[in-house]
C-alpha cells in the first residue's frame, strides 16, 4: 500500500482544526488516513460539521462519543458507503476523494485497500463461514482452490473458529460472528481494518479476547485499525488515539490519547464520558 | 382542583387518563391544579400519564400547571418522567390535503426516479461487464436457476394443465350447441400458447421468485450484507441482480413452454373424456390451428416478463430501508408492481402485435 505525503506531529498539530487535540506526544507514523474538514449529514441536517483528523500508521484509533453522534455515520463516510456533504477523505492506496468525485470507477472497482468488519457481523447467511472468507479470495486472487481453503482455514484459525467452517452464520454465536467478520476483513491482506462496535453486545469474556485479538493484529501484523466503540475499558486497553465526537456541537471536540485525556481534558463532556458521568452533569459543568 | 388519592397502580391508569383527563380538559381559566398530598404510591405508568396530562394542558395556551402536595417519593417519580420541564412538544399541525397529495405524488416521482436510475445502472453493469466477463459473477446463475426455474417447474406445470383444463371446459360448453366441440382445440391451443402460458407463468414466477429476490436482497440491504459486499470490493449489481435477471431471461421461457405444453394437455384430456373427440382429430386440428410464430410470440413476451420480474424485484430489495417492516413492505411493493407491469407488457405486445398484423 502506498502512503499519503508523510505529515509529521508538528505540521498535524498546526492544523487549526486540530486544536482540539490535547495529545502532547502525537504520533510518529506515516498517514493512512486524511479526513479534511468533512461535513456529514442529510440534507439540511447536519451531523458532524468539518471534521478533521489524521490517521497514522500503526495507530489503533477510536471514533467515540456519545449515541447518535455520528460515529458509524462517520466510519461509513471513510469506507466509502456514504458521501459527505463537504470536505474529503484520503485513504493511503485509494488517494483523495470528496463529494464531486466520490462515484468514480476507481473508488468502487477492484478490491478495497482495507478491510471492514459491519457492527452486525453482516456475514452472508446464505453462505458457510468459510465461503464468506474465500468469496473475495476467490474474485481479487488468482490462488488455486487448494490455496484458498488453506488461506481459509488458517484465518479462521487465527480466530479461533477453523472448526466453524462449514456452518452457517445462523448456526454460530454473536462473538463468533463478529471472529468470522474480522476474519473475513482480513482475507485480502489489508494494511487497514475499520471496526464498527466489535465488541458491542458481547459478554465480558468475550470482549476480552477480541480486544486482545485486535491487539494481536495491530502489534503482530502491523494492521492499522479504526474502530467505533464506546467500551471504556475496550477504548483504554488498545486505543493509541481517538476523536471524541459531540453530538450538541456537531464537531470533534478532543483528539489523542484517551487515556490522557481522561486525566487532563478540561472538557467536562470528555471528562464526564471518560468517567461515566451522568450527562446532565456535563451540561451543568458547561452551564 | 383535581385530587388523587391511595395507591395509584398500572391498572389505575385508564381511570386516571378518562377521569382527569375530562375534568382539565379544555384547561379552566385560572389553571388547574394537582393535588398528590393523598396519593400513597404511584406507577410508572401512572406518572407518565399525569405528566402528559399537565403537558397536554400547559402547551395550549400556557395554562398553569400546579402539582402539589406529592411526597418526596412521588415526586422523584414524576421528575423522572420529565414532570415540571415545561412545555416538551408541541401538538403537529394537521397537514392540508394539498400538501398530502404534493408530497404523495413526489414519492411517486422519487419511486420513478429511482427506478430509471436502477434501469440505467442495470444497463450500463451489463455492457462493461460483457466488455470484462470476469467481472459478472456468472457462477450466482446456476443456483437461482435452480430455485427460479427447476424447483418452479411442478407448479408450472400444475397451473398450465389446470388452464388448458378449465379453458377447454368452459369452452367446449358454448362451442357445442354449435356443433363446432372440435374447435375447442383451436381455442386452447391459441389462447394457451400466445396469451395465457406466458401470463400464468409469468404471474406463477413473480409469486415464488420474484418475492424471493425482493424479500433476500431487501433482507441483505438491512442487515449491512450489501454494504459487507461493496468492502469486499464487489458490485451488488454484477454480484447480485444481473444473475438473478439472467437466471430469469433462461428460465421463464422454458417454463413458459413447458406450460404451453401442459394446458395442451389438459385441453386434448377434456377433448377425449368430456366431448368424445378422438386423440389423433385433437391433434391434429391443434396443428392446424397453431403456428410456429404463436409459440414464439409467447416466448418473446416471456422474455419480457422475465426482465420486468427480475428488474422489479431487485430494484425493490435493493431500495429497503428500515428493519424487517421495510423487507414486508419492498416485497408487497414488488410484486404488485411486477404483476402491473406484466398486464402493461401485455398489452403493448397486443398492440404491437395488432398493428404489425401477427
Amino acid at each position: 500500500m502506498s502512503d499519503l505525503s508523510p505529515v509529521t506531529s508538528g505540521e498535524d498539530a498546526q492544523d487549526p482544526s486540530d486544536e482540539a487535540d490535547s495529545s502532547g506526544d502525537a504520533p510518529v507514523g506515516e498517514p493512512v488516513i486524511r479526513v479534511k474538514a468533512m461535513t456529514m449529514g442529510w440534507g439540511d441536517f447536519i451531523l458532524q460539521r468539518e471534521a478533521t483528523f489524521t490517521v497514522n500508521r500503526g495507530d489503533v484509533f477510536v471514533l467515540l462519543g456519545g449515541s447518535g453522534c455520528g460515529k458509524s455515520t462517520l466510519l461509513q463516510h471513510l469506507i466509502g458507503l456514504q458521501t459527505p456533504l463537504a470536505g474529503s477523505v484520503e485513504i493511503a492506496g485509494l488517494g483523495e476523494r470528496g463529494p464531486e468525485r466520490w462515484g468514480e470507477p476507481r473508488f468502487r472497482v477492484g478490491p478495497p485497500p482495507f478491510g471492514v468488519m459491519f457492527q452486525s457481523g453482516a456475514l452472508f447467511g446464505s453462505m458457510t463461514v468459510g465461503q464468506n472468507l474465500s468469496l473475495p479470495l476467490e474474485r481479487w486472487t488468482d490462488l488455486p482452490p487448494d490455496a484458498i481453503a488453506s488461506l481459509v482455514r488458517g484465518r479462521l484459525g487465527l480466530v479461533g473458529l477453523r472448526e466453524f467452517e462449514h456452518h452457517y452464520p445462523s448456526e454460530i454465536s454473536g462473538g463468533m460472528k463478529k471472529r468470522a467478520a474480522i476474519a473475513r476483513a482480513l482475507a485480502l491482506e489489508p494494511d487497514l481494518l475499520f471496526l464498527d462496535e466489535p465488541s458491542a453486545g458481547l459478554d465480558p469474556v468475550s470482549a476480552v479476547e477480541l480486544d486482545d485479538l485486535i491487539l494481536t493484529l495491530n502489534r503482530q501484523f502491523g494492521l492499522t485499525v479504526v474502530l467505533v466503540t464506546h467500551e471504556l475499558e475496550s477504548i483504554f486497553k488498545i486505543a493509541t488515539r481517538c476523536a471524541f465526537l459531540d453530538k450538541d456541537s456537531q464537531s470533534i471536540i478532543a483528539r489523542g490519547d484517551p487515556r490522557q485525556l481522561r486525566d487532563e481534558s478540561t472538557d467536562p463532556r470528555v471528562r464526564a464520558f471518560f468517567n461515566r458521568l451522568p450527562r446532565s452533569v456535563a451540561e451543568e459543568a458547561r452551564a | 382542583m383535581l385530587r388523587l388519592r391511595g395507591s395509584l397502580r398500572f391498572a389505575d391508569a385508564h381511570r386516571v387518563w378518562s377521569e382527569f383527563r375530562a375534568a382539565a380538559l379544555p384547561p379552566p381559566s385560572g389553571g388547574v391544579v394537582f393535588d398528590l398530598s393523598e396519593v400513597e404510591r404511584l406507577d410508572g405508568g401512572v406518572a407518565a400519564l399525569i405528566v402528559e396530562l399537565q403537558s397536554a394542558i400547559s402547551c395550549g395556551d400556557g395554562t398553569p400547571v400546579d402539582l402539589r402536595g406529592a411526597s418526596a417519593d412521588v415526586a422523584e417519580i414524576l421528575t423522572l418522567y420529565g414532570c415540571q420541564l415545561g412545555c416538551e412538544r408541541t401538538p403537529p399541525a394537521p397537514v392540508p390535503l394539498l400538501t398530502q397529495i404534493g408530497a404523495a405524488a413526489a414519492e411517486v416521482l422519487d419511486e420513478a426516479r429511482g427506478g430509471l436510475e436502477f434501469l440505467g445502472a442495470v444497463i450500463v453493469a451489463w455492457f462493461s461487464g460483457l466488455r470484462r466477463p470476469a467481472t459478472l459473477s456468472w457462477s450466482q446463475i446456476w443456483p437461482v436457476l435452480e430455485r427460479a426455474g427447476a424447483d418452479g417447474l411442478p407448479i408450472v406445470m400444475m397451473f398450465g394443465f389446470l388452464v388448458g383444463f378449465i379453458m377447454a371446459f368452459q369452452g367446449a360448453v358454448q362451442l357445442e350447441q354449435f356443433g363446432a366441440s372440435i374447435f375447442v382445440a383451436d381455442l386452447v391451443g391459441l389462447t394457451i400458447t400466445r396469451e395465457l402460458g406466458p401470463l400464468m407463468t409469468a404471474i406463477v414466477v413473480c409469486g415464488r421468485s420474484g418475492a424471493a429476490f425482493a424479500a433476500e436482497l431487501g433482507t441483505m440491504k438491512v442487515s449491512e450484507e450489501i454494504d459487507a459486499l461493496k468492502t469486499l470490493g464487489f458490485d451488488p449489481l454484477r454480484h447480485l441482480v444481473i444473475p438473478r435477471i439472467l437466471a430469469l431471461v433462461i428460465a421463464l421461457p422454458v417454463l413458459t413452454l413447458v406450460a404451453d405444453v401442459m394446458g395442451l394437455v389438459g385441453g386434448l384430456l377434456v377433448g377425449l373424456f368430456s366431448l368424445d373427440l378422438t386423440p389423433m382429430a385433437y391433434i391434429h386440428e391443434t396443428q392446424g390451428a397453431l403456428e410456429l410464430w404463436d409459440v414464439t410470440s409467447g416466448l418473446l413476451k416471456s422474455l419480457a416478463f422475465a426482465l420486468a420480474i427480475g428488474g422489479i424485484s431487485c430494484q425493490q430489495g435493493l431500495a429497503t430501508t428500515g428493519g424487517a417492516a421495510g423487507v414486508g413492505r419492498r416485497t408487497t411493493t414488488a410484486v404488485v408492481s411486477i404483476l402491473f407491469s406484466l398486464i402493461l407488457i401485455d398489452a403493448g405486445f397486443a398492440v404491437a402485435f395488432n398493428a404489425l398484423g401477427v
